[in-house]
């Protein structure tokens, strides 16, 4: 799956580092605690949470996510998004629910980015 | 052989939003010395956990960084209130972090057990009331 194809499925909106929606991900991790983030994802993963603070770019950062999908409606600040663009992160926003994207993004095939 | 290199960061204590800019600086300079992804990732998240912890916990503090041929090896102190039951603060899920920490995506009880996993060496000398360093040491296979 490319980030591309996750703007479409969950009807995202396309924050920052438009050029890159063409990178390949096949897993995904959700979860607002960047701690477990830190603790459990093995491969490069797209993240899913709703936590919005410059320490969710951080975290991504440290394990190389090329992408962060920010769910419900949830929207990252100016500062956060220049962090982002800085380092390559492509940033999307959905309206939908944690559960509800996930549920979407596994149905068409992106995987749990923790070791299972 | 390679000559080591040192970096050293000051982690002020009284921005959370800036906890994670030295770990985010070693990184880049792990990335152009051309050492491997895993390597750098497993100094990274250790670091950077460190790094949280300094700012939560301790006020900031201070972290030295050596990168040899065989090993990074990680400094990080503080004069922060040290920590009075290590076996405690190692398990997983033991937290002494304020609510406000966990609104904002950390103090669940990880960061201690985060930081051995991701290390080759790991040591804490402590002493309540006056501070904490940790040891750390990743090697570079």
């Amino acid at each position: 799956m490319k980030i591309k194809d996750i703007v479409e499925i969950l009807g995202a909106e396309v924050i920052c580092c438009e050029d890159l929606l063409d990178t390949d991900v096949e897993r995904a991790f959700g979860s607002d605690m960047m701690s477990e983030v830190l603790a459990f994802v093995n491969e490069q993963s797209v993240l899913l949470t709703g936590l919005v603070n410059p320490q969710v770019i951080r975290t991504a950062e440290m394990i190389d996510m090329p992408c962060i999908i920010f769910v419900r409606g949830k929207r990252p600040d100016l500062k956060m998004i220049e962090m982002a663009e800085d380092r390559d992160m492509v940033i999307l926003c959905s309206e939908l629910s944690m559960f509800t994207a996930c549920g979407k993004l596994y149905a068409e095939g992106l995987r749990g980015g923790m070791s299972e | 052989m390679m000559d080591s290199i040192k970096l050293h960061y000051d982690v002020p204590g009284d921005d959370f939003t800036r906890a994670g800019a030295a770990s985010g600086d070693v990184k880049r300079n792990l990335k152009t010395l051309g050492i491997s992804p895993s390597v750098i990732r497993n100094v990274s998240i250790a670091m950077y956990e460190g790094e949280i912890n300094m700012v939560i916990h301790a006020g900031g503090g201070v972290i030295d960084v050596e990168i040899t041929e065989n090993e990074i090896i990680m400094t990080l102190a503080d004069k922060g209130p040290g920590i009075e039951n290590i076996e405690l603060a190692m398990r997983e899920g033991y937290s002494t972090a304020p609510d406000n920490i966990r609104s904002l995506g950390f103090g669940a009880g990880m960061g201690l057990p985060n930081i051995k996993k991701y290390t080759d060496e790991f040591s804490i000398d402590t002493k309540v009331g006056e501070g904490t360093t940790l040891n750390l040491k990743v090697y570079i296979q």
